[in-house]
């Protein structure tokens, strides 16, 4: 049996545009693979053909790409999921490309960065081991802290295509929910004022892209609606 | 985190508050004129003027006409800084549908006023 793929290829120091590249890969009759597996059979014959991967198991975030359409990690998409005829392989969408299948996630991460991804405590009397939470508090936090900042939500959604330097992105603000709603944490008011603009938050226009994507299965449209009650709750 | 001074002083919770508010009045109009159209056998100028003349349809329509254009204000500014990046192409196309939108205000009062 034959696979056909159009794969994405841009090398910028050789290149002068991104072109799309035929390769044909034979398997045995009635065999399914992931993406990624293939991606590597065809690496062998094309040593050129770049992209990112690491866990290959849906763990890491690395290989996230545009598969016939829907962005998704190459690791966990069978091909088997993605139809009879052929595969069309993309970058992620919306980021710069730095090879072929290889993006420049700089703007995914400063918005990132900005919502300040970790635990922020100023109680002057922290204790001594461990930060004990109730099972209801730590219950909160599931279906948030599973993120793998794979980016396949935030280069799904347009208003990060349009706005990457001003809207946060579904990725950045589920983080931003998760720690927005820790029991444990003290800076809900920092957090809320940094977030409160016409652009961080309520660029998200709820299309749900983020939601279709996740490879996860999460709910960044959800995360983003709780913070603009929060945000809403505190200003009337 | 997003300056003021890049979103035009805008304010996102008021902006997100307000759609909804208006979105609900232009929503219950339009409903309403449906209404109207699907229930009068023939739809002739003295019924058409006897539905607007009640001070009821005069105060419901000048405030779809006004939830209307300010829906308009704050639904364009956002399309706007989507796709038109260059600020003076933006704030001149901004002031032409701005001004667009309060015409429609300004004619719909005045012919509010004649009936």
């Amino acid at each position: 049996m034959q696979l056909n793929f159009s794969i994405y290829r841009y090398n910028p120091e050789i290149d002068d545009a991104p072109r799309m590249q035929e390769y044909s890969l034979e398997v045995e009759e009635g065999q399914d693979m992931m993406v990624l597996d293939a991606l590597i059979a065809l690496k062998e014959t094309d040593p050129t053909l770049s992209f990112r991967r690491s866990c290959r198991e849906g763990v890491c975030g690395s290989d996230g790409m545009n598969m016939n359409g829907k962005n998704g990690l190459a690791c966990i998409t069978p091909l088997s999921a993605l139809g009879k005829g052929k595969i069309i392989v993309r970058p992620l969408p919306g980021l710069p490309v730095v090879r072929d299948l290889v993006v420049d996630m700089t703007q995914f991460y400063t918005q990132y960065e900005k919502i300040k991804p970790f635990l922020i405590n100023d109680d002057n009397h922290p204790p001594s081991r461990e930060f004990i939470q109730m099972p209801e508090e730590r219950a909160k936090l599931d279906g948030l802290y599973e993120c793998i900042l794979c980016a396949c939500c935030s280069s799904s959604c347009p208003s990060f295509w349009w706005n990457p330097d001003k809207f946060i992105g579904p990725a950045g603000l589920l983080h931003a929910y998760r720690f927005l709603i820790d029991s444990r944490d003290t800076a809900t008011d920092e957090r809320l004022n940094d977030l409160d603009d016409a652009f961080s938050v309520f660029r998200c226009h709820g299309i749900m892209n983020c939601v279709s994507v996740c490879p996860k299965g999460l709910n960044p449209t959800k995360a983003i609606g709780q913070i603009k009650s929060m945000l809403l709750q505190r200003a009337v | 985190m997003v300056t003021n001074q890049a979103s035009m002083k805008r304010n996102g919770i008021q902006d997100w508050v307000s759609l909804r508010a208006t979105a609900i009045i232009i929503a219950l109009y339009s409903f309403y004129i449906a209404f109207v159209f699907f229930t009068a056998p023939t739809l002739t100028y003295p019924i058409w003027q006897g539905i607007f003349a009640s001070l009821f349809m005069k105060v419901f329509t000048f405030a779809a006409l006004v939830s209307i254009m300010l829906h308009v204000r704050i639904g364009l500014w956002q399309v706007l800084t989507d796709y038109v990046k260059p600020a003076g192409l933006r704030a001149g196309i901004q002031y032409v549908l701005n001004l667009i939108a309060f015409a429609y205000v300004a004619v719909g009062l005045f012919v509010l006023w004649g009936v």
